[in-house]
């Protein structure tokens, strides 16, 4: 194409010698973007006579949709659950750091904490858009205090709290403020709970199942008022039982209501799951399949002691434990360590297991018509990763925001 | 004229993108002198146009200086249709070279006055100088662009109502379903492609022998449009083995020697 200037001012680049994930496929086409969304070529060409005024040879890369972490309790020495001095630049920080995993869209994480700590958090959570300054924050994902006591996992039981007195407004009191929360986790079984799901579905926030001793009706009937996924799947939660599958029997349960998709978290760091659930669940239910890192503070850091909300856990490896037990807590995963592991322990296709990664976040959260593609009018967050599934460069809005060290281009 | 006869349809599309790429070199396109490409689509110029598009990507061929003017396109269907001409010059061509979309021109079927749309097809032509090669197709019926069996030999750029066999023929692009087939469609008159300064015909496979067979070993003949090629000063066909079935021994021969 002529790289003549085009018809509007905003630079239009087209990205070539690439492979794009649409439709589900990877496809041999160029990528074009202008003013941070991903622009129609054809549309362009005939409509406009327009052409492009860049053009970048991808090496032959992959090009996928920005990652989405809907779970990710903090990272590199940052918590998310603690109400420090500088819990701006915390977030910051964080948001800035997981662009080289490939995530360029988060929900920040506050696992059961104090009514005090989300006074002073969550309203300093806004949500923003990302760029170079780091991934784009979609909103707060709020994991209990409304959880069973029998399935706490890593969170402090002195925190649990029920809504059976006052439903929706003792929730809304625990939290202070709705306005920038995105998800919920909540244990079904609890008195009052169906009242508190149309609540916060009525306004628009998504509520998960999860740290629960629900058995499957009841989980079915969460559905039925609202809930639509369900927190790390297998882990805190009662185990299958075939004459009782309890949440995980949402997967393959006919009760869903029509036209609604439960989806479901997999944390696929080879620790929190079997390969074999992995693979059951995968089987049974793919299109579900929503993969998170649930990570911790000390994701990114050295061995050891750090934190994660009121707790002090133990990092050895990619195992994390509350500190001197064998609870899990978290993991230390990397969302881009997560997709290849999904891809390799379940054989699945690439195209699958990006979209465990993208496609099906952005389901879950109603926002795919702009996240989660590369969708003619989408926002242009991208990735060009190699063929092994390493990220190489991260984009937001159309501009690199990250590269691997050691790439032209 | 000429009737170049290959051996299969890998070869027979070759030959006519290596003719178009030498045509074009040879004229040395610049600023303000256009080469005017006259363009089919349908099955039989797709191996002609992957070669085309090979030939730019290895710094052979450019297309800065081209002006395309296709043959055809479909009344009523939408532009960003998967069967409409302008997706299948998309995907199939524009997109992969580095023509100047303003320079690219397919009739809009879905122009408020489409008698006015033609005319104004015809007079870009006109600016643009005329049409130095016209590359088309034959149908099965023996028509060239949408110029269905009747239509007059001298005829212009208009619309014109499909033939039965034609839409027939389209129907596997529209699941099956004939209620789906556009019915009408703007095209080139016959004339108009007889105006142009050289004409190139793809012909290949057996489904097209008699047809090719009716358009150069009998007479002119508004029922076989393409005949009206007889009376071009400079016109090639270039055909695959199969689709030399239904001429005669003596007419094949002579070409080939």
């Amino acid at each position: 194409m002529p790289s003549n200037k085009s018809v509007s001012d905003a630079p239009i680049v087209q990205f070539t010698n690439c492979r794009i994930l649409r439709d589900h496929q990877l496809q041999r086409e160029d990528l074009w973007v202008r003013e941070g969304k991903i622009l129609n070529p054809e549309k362009l060409f005939f409509d406009e006579k327009g052409s492009a005024d860049v053009q970048l040879d991808c090496k032959d890369s992959i090009i996928a949709p920005g990652f989405i972490d809907v779970q990710i309790n903090g990272g590199f020495g940052v918590d998310f659950s603690l109400a420090t001095d500088d819990f701006k630049s915390g977030i910051d920080l964080v948001s800035q750091k997981i662009l080289s995993h490939g995530v360029t869209s988060f929900c920040p994480t506050l696992v059961t904490s104090p009514p005090s700590v989300y006074h002073q958090v969550l309203p300093q959570i806004s949500v923003r858009n990302g760029g170079a300054h780091g991934a784009g924050i979609l909103g707060a994902h709020l994991e209990g205090p409304f959880i069973s006591k029998e399935k706490k996992g890593a969170h402090p039981e002195h925190c649990l709290r029920t809504f059976e007195a006052g439903a929706f407004q003792d929730l809304l009191a625990t939290y202070g403020s709705l306005d920038c929360v995105q998800i919920v986790t909540l244990a079904p079984e609890m008195s009052r709970s169906s009242e508190v799901i149309q609540e916060l579905t009525k306004r628009g926030i998504c509520v998960s199942l999860g740290h629960s001793v629900a058995n499957l009706s009841q989980a079915e009937e969460a559905v039925q008022h609202g809930a639509t996924f369900i927190t790390h799947l297998f882990n805190a939660m009662l185990p299958f039982h075939h004459r009782d599958p309890g949440i995980v029997g949402l997967l393959t349960s006919d009760k869903i209501p029509a036209g609604r998709r439960v989806f479901y978290g997999m944390i696929s760091d080879g620790i929190h799951t079997n390969p074999a659930a992995l693979r059951i669940a995968h089987r049974a239910h793919p299109k579900g399949l929503v993969l998170v890192t649930d990570a911790i503070a000390g994701m990114g850091l050295a061995p050891g002691r750090h934190t994660l909300g009121q707790q002090v856990v133990e990092i050895d490896g990619l195992n994390t434990y509350i500190a001197g037990t064998k609870t899990l807590s978290g993991s230390v995963a990397t969302m881009d360590t997560c997709v290849r592991h999904f891809q390799e322990a379940t054989g699945c296709s690439v195209e699958t297991a990006l979209e465990a990664a993208s496609l099906h976040p952005a389901q879950l959260l109603g926002i795919e018509h702009k996240k989660g593609t590369l969708n003619y009018d989408s926002d242009a967050d991208f990735l060009m990763l190699n063929d092994s599934l390493y990220v190489q460069a991260t984009y937001i809005a159309g501009k690199e925001v990250w590269r691997q060290d050691g790439l032209g281009m | 004229m000429r009737l170049v006869i290959l051996e299969d349809y890998e070869q027979a599309s070759e030959w006519a993108a290596k003719y178009i790429c030498n045509r074009i070199i040879q004229f040395k396109p610049s600023q303000g002198r256009y080469f005017t490409l006259g363009l089919p689509t349908g099955n039989t110029p797709l191996g002609c146009y992957k070669k085309l598009i090979e030939y730019h990507k290895n710094g052979d061929l450019s297309f800065k200086y081209v002006k395309t003017f296709n043959m055809d396109e479909y009344v009523g269907l939408p532009r960003n249709h998967p069967e409409s001409y302008h997706s299948y010059m998309w995907n199939n061509f524009f997109k992969h070279i580095d023509i100047d979309p303003n320079n690219a021109h397919i009739l809009d079927g879905n122009a408020p006055d489409l008698q006015a749309e033609c005319d104004a097809f015809e007079k870009k032509i006109e600016e643009a100088g005329g049409i130095d090669l016209f590359v088309g197709g034959i149908g099965p019926d023996g028509h060239i662009a949408f110029n269905e069996p009747g239509s007059s030999l001298s005829s212009r750029t208009r619309l014109k109502t499909l033939a039965m066999d034609t839409i027939l023929a389209n129907a596997k692009y529209f699941d099956g379903d004939l209620s789906k087939v556009p019915t009408m469609a703007l095209t080139v008159g016959v004339g108009t492609v007889m105006d142009a300064r050289e004409v190139m015909i793809l012909i290949t496979g057996a489904h097209k022998a008699f047809a090719l067979y009716k358009a150069i070993e009998e007479g002119v003949n508004h029922m076989w449009t393409v005949s009206a090629f007889q009376q071009h000063p400079r016109t090639i066909f270039v055909c695959d083995e199969d689709a030399t079935l239904e001429l005669r021994v003596k007419t094949v021969k002579y070409f080939k020697g």
